[in-house]
C-alpha cells in the first residue's frame, strides 16, 4: 500500500508529499523560450528582461508605472470593466463537470478554490482579490499562501468554507463535498483538471463565471502560444527523431504514460514516450520493461536520481550509464503535476534539460 | 427463543442486589452528564470563531445559526449516534464469538466498504459506463453497500452459522480477498487512492441532519431487537452445547444478532467511514467498571461509544485547530493506549 500512497504524490490534490524534491535544477534565466504576455505587446519600448516577459507582468507593471503610463492604463481598465459589467449583468448558467445546470445571478466576489490549478487560474485571470480561501496545496501566487486554507477536496473543512460566506466554491469532481455543500446552500462548481485540453476550457469556463469573459482569450492564446514555441523550438534544435524517454512519478516505479498531462507535454516535446498509450495514463510497470525500452532520457526524482544506478540492471539503461537524467525542483515540480496556467514554466523546464542532457 | 428461563451469570446473578444495580444506574447517568457536556462543548467547538454569548443566543445571526444547526448539531449528535451503534455492535460481537477481542468489522465489513468507496470513487472519476450505478448512490451508499456484500460473503463462506470458528475464519479470508481486489482497482487508478484513504480514516466532518436521522432510526432497529435477545447472549457464554441444552435455537439467535451487527456496522461505516477502537473498547470500558449482564451491557456498551466517539470527534477539531485529525486516527490512538493499559494491568494483577 505504501507504494500506492506515495504514487497518488501527482495527483494535484495530494500535492503534499512525494514530490519531487531537491536542489533547484532550472533556473528560470536559463528558459531559452521568451514567452510573449499580452502585456508585453502593451509596451514593446520598455527593455526586455533577461528573465522574459512571461514572468514578469508584475515587475513590468513597475516599469510602466515609472514611466507614467499606469494612469492611462487605469483609465482604460475602468473604461473596459464598466463594459463588460454591461455586458454580463445576465445571470450566468454554466454547466459543471458533474452534469449540475449552476446559475450566479451576478459575478461572484467571494470565491474558494479548492485545487492549486484553479487557484492559479482565477489569479491569472486578475481575481486574486475576489479569493477569500484556497485549499491546503494552493501556494501560488504569493498572496494566496496568506489566506486561509480550508483543507484538501476529501477533507475539506465545511464549517470554516461556510463561515467564510462564499459565492462560489471552485472544486474538482469530489461528489462527498459537493453533496454537503448543496445542502448548506452553498453554489460549488466542479472543474475537470486532468488534462492540458482542460487548462484551456477550464480558463474559458471561469472567465465566464467570474463575470470576466475577455480575460481568457489573451491568457489562453498566451499559454498555447508558449507551449507551441517551446515544443517548436525543441523539436527544431534536434537533429533525427526524438530521445526516448520515461517519466517516473514514483518509484514503485510508477510512470506517467502518454495520456497523462505530463505525457501529451513530453510528446509536444517531440520526444518518444516508452510507455504505450493502452497502459493508461500512470501505469505500474515492471522495472524490467524500463530496462528492456532502454530510455534515452529518464525523469526521476533527485533523491531517486542518486540511487538510481544500484536498482537491478538499471545500471544497463543508457539513461542511467550516460546520467542523462533530469529532475526537478519542487517549485517546477508543482507546474508540471497541476494542470492549470503555469504550464509552459514546467514544460520550459522539461526543455531545457532536455536541451542540456539529450543525446 | 430466549423463551426458556436461562440461568443468571455473573452479575446476572447480582441483579437483586440494590447496590449493584444502583452503580449501574449511577454509571448510566455519568455516561449521559458526559453526553450532555460536550455536546454542549462541541457546539463552542470549531475551524471558526463564532460568537457564543447571551446577546447572540437571543438573536442570531444567519450564518453563524448556519453553522451551530446545520453543522456542528448534526455533526455531534451523529458522532453520538455512530458510537452508540459501534459500542452496541461490538456488544454483540463480543457474545455471539465469546471471544473478548471480538469487533464490528470482524465480518470484513472494513474491507467490504473499502471495495466500495473505491468503486463509487473510480466510477465517480473514470467514464466506466458499467459502473455508473456506483458513481450513482455516491461513497456512502457504496460502502454501505460494501459492507453488505462482505457480510452475506462471510456467512456464505462459512456455510451458515454453525460454527463461530468458521466463521471468524470466513471473515478473515473474506477480508483479505477484499482488500486485494481494492488494491488490483487502485493499481489502474492510483489517484484515487488518496480519496479512499480519506474516507477510511473515518470523518465526521461530513454528517448532516439526513445522516443523523438515518443513523437514529438504524440505531432503534438494532437496539430493540438486541435487548430483547440479550438473555440469549447470556446463555451463550455457558458454552454453545449449554445454550443449546437450554432449549435456544442457535442458528436462529446467530443469524439474527448477526443481522443486528451488520446492519449497525454497514450503516456506520457508510455515514463515518472505518472508525476503530469504539466497538472494542466500549463494551470492555463497561465490563471493567461493572459486573454486567447482556440487557445492561448492551444499554451501557452504546452509551459509553457515543460518549466516546463524541469525545474523539471534539479532539480532532479540536487539537490541531484551524485544521481537523481524522477521527478514526483518534479513536485509534486513545482505544490502543487503553488497550496496552488494560493488559498491562491483568499481567500485573496475574
Amino acid at each position: 500500500m505504501s507504494g500506492i500512497c506515495t504514487a497518488g504524490a501527482w495527483r494535484e490534490s495530494v500535492f503534499s508529499s512525494g514530490q519531487p524534491v531537491g536542489e533547484h535544477v532550472m533556473h528560470r534565466h536559463e528558459r531559452p523560450v521568451r514567452a510573449q504576455h499580452p502585456l508585453c505587446r502593451l509596451a514593446p519600448r520598455v527593455p526586455s528582461t533577461p528573465t522574459g516577459c512571461g514572468m514578469t507582468v508584475r515587475r513590468l507593471r513597475t516599469v510602466l508605472a515609472a514611466v507614467g503610463v499606469i494612469p492611462g492604463i487605469a483609465l482604460s481598465l475602468a473604461l473596459l470593466s464598466a463594459t463588460t459589467l454591461a455586458q454580463t449583468a445576465g445571470p450566468v448558467v454554466l454547466r459543471d463537470d458533474l452534469q449540475r445546470e449552476i446559475s450566479l445571478p451576478r459575478p461572484p466576489q467571494r470565491v474558494i478554490s479548492m485545487l492549486p490549478s484553479l487557484t492559479e487560474t482565477v489569479c491569472e485571470l486578475g481575481a486574486c482579490t475576489r479569493l477569500v480561501a484556497t485549499d491546503r496545496y494552493s501556494d501560488w501566487p504569493e498572496r494566496v499562501k496568506k489566506l486561509p486554507k480550508t483543507g484538501g477536496l476529501d477533507d475539506a473543512q465545511i464549517e470554516l468554507i461556510v463561515s467564510l460566506r462564499p459565492d462560489l466554491v471552485l472544486l474538482s469532481r469530489s461528489q462527498r463535498i459537493t453533496d454537503r455543500l448543496q445542502e448548506l446552500g452553498i453554489v460549488s462548481f466542479a472543474l475537470n483538471t486532468q488534462s492540458y485540453a482542460d487548462i484551456q476550457r477550464n480558463i474559458q469556463i471561469i472567465s465566464e463565471l467570474l463575470g470576466k469573459p475577455e480575460r481568457a482569450s489573451g491568457l489562453s492564446q498566451f499559454i498555447e502560444r508558449a507551449i507551441r514555441d517551446i515544443g517548436a523550438q525543441a523539436i527544431a534544435r534536434r537533429h533525427g527523431a526524438g530521445p526516448s524517454v520515461y517519466f517516473e512519478v514514483d518509484q514503485a516505479p510508477y510512470a506517467a504514460g502518454p495520456n497523462s498531462f505530463i505525457g501529451e507535454l513530453l510528446t509536444r516535446l517531440g520526444t518518444r514516450n516508452i510507455v504505450t498509450p493502452e497502459l493508461g495514463p500512470y501505469p505500474r510497470l515492471n522495472p524490467e520493461y524500463v530496462v528492456r525500452h532502454n530510455p534515452d532520457v529518464i525523469f526521476i526524482s533527485s533523491t531517486e536520481a542518486d540511487r538510481i544506478a544500484t536498482r537491478p540492471g538499471w545500471d544497463q539503461i543508457r539513461a542511467v550509464k550516460e546520467r542523462r537524467l533530469c529532475s526537478f525542483s519542487a517549485k517546477v515540480g508543482a507546474t508540471l503535476i497541476r494542470p492549470g496556467p503555469r504550464v509552459a514554466e514546467g514544460m520550459s523546464a522539461m526543455a531545457d534539460c532536455l536541451a542540456r542532457v539529450a543525446p | 427463543m430466549t423463551a426458556l428461563p436461562v440461568p443468571a451469570i455473573g452479575a446476572g446473578a447480582l441483579d437483586a442486589d440494590g447496590g449493584e444495580s444502583a452503580r449501574f444506574l449511577g454509571w448510566v447517568a455519568v455516561c449521559l452528564a458526559i453526553t450532555l457536556v460536550i455536546t454542549c462543548g462541541s457546539l463552542v467547538v470549531g475551524t471558526s470563531s463564532i460568537r457564543t454569548s447571551l446577546h447572540w443566543l437571543l438573536s442570531p445571526d444567519a450564518q453563524s445559526s448556519v453553522i451551530l444547526w446545520q453543522i456542528r448539531f448534526p455533526r455531534t449528535v451523529g458522532a453520538w449516534f455512530a458510537g452508540a451503534l459501534l459500542g452496541m455492535a461490538g456488544a454483540v460481537a463480543q457474545g455471539v464469538f465469546r471471544n473478548p477481542l471480538a469487533e464490528p468489522y470482524l465480518l470484513g465489513t472494513a474491507s467490504g466498504a473499502a471495495l466500495g468507496v473505491t468503486i463509487s470513487l473510480m466510477a465517480a472519476d473514470a467514464s466506466m459506463s458499467g459502473l455508473a450505478w456506483a458513481g450513482q448512490i455516491g461513497v456512502t451508499g457504496a460502502a454501505c453497500v460494501g459492507a453488505c456484500v462482505a457480510i452475506a460473503l462471510t456467512i456464505t463462506l462459512s456455510r451458515g452459522m454453525l460454527q463461530t470458528a468458521g466463521l471468524l475464519l470466513a471473515g478473515i479470508v473474506v477480508a483479505f480477498l477484499l482488500s486485494a481486489v481494492t488494491s488490483l482497482l487502485l493499481l489502474t487508478q492510483p489517484e484515487t487512492w488518496r480519496a479512499m484513504q480519506a474516507f477510511l480514516l473515518g470523518s465526521t466532518g461530513f454528517l448532516s441532519w439526513s445522516s443523523v436521522i438515518l443513523l437514529g432510526v438504524v440505531f432503534l432497529l438494532c437496539i430493540v431487537p438486541a435487548t430483547l435477545l440479550s438473555r440469549g447472549l447470556d446463555a451463550l457464554t455457558l458454552g454453545e452445547d449449554t445454550a443449546q441444552s437450554l432449549g435456544l435455537s442457535l442458528p436462529a439467535l446467530r443469524l439474527a444478532l448477526l443481522g443486528v451487527l451488520s446492519l449497525a456496522t454497514a450503516a456506520v461505516v457508510g455515514q463515518v467511514g472505518i472508525v476503530g477502537f469504539v466497538g472494542l473498547v466500549a463494551p470492555h470500558l463497561v465490563r471493567q467498571t461493572l459486573t454486567v449482564n447482556h440487557r445492561q451491557l448492551l444499554i451501557a456498551a452504546p452509551l459509553c461509544g457515543g460518549a466516546l466517539l463524541q469525545a474523539a470527534d471534539l479532539v480532532s477539531r479540536w487539537i490541531v485547530r484551524p485544521t481537523e485529525l481524522p477521527v478514526g486516527a483518534v479513536t485509534a490512538c486513545v482505544g490502543g493506549s487503553y488497550l496496552i493499559v488494560l493488559l498491562w494491568r491483568r499481567s500485573r494483577d496475574g
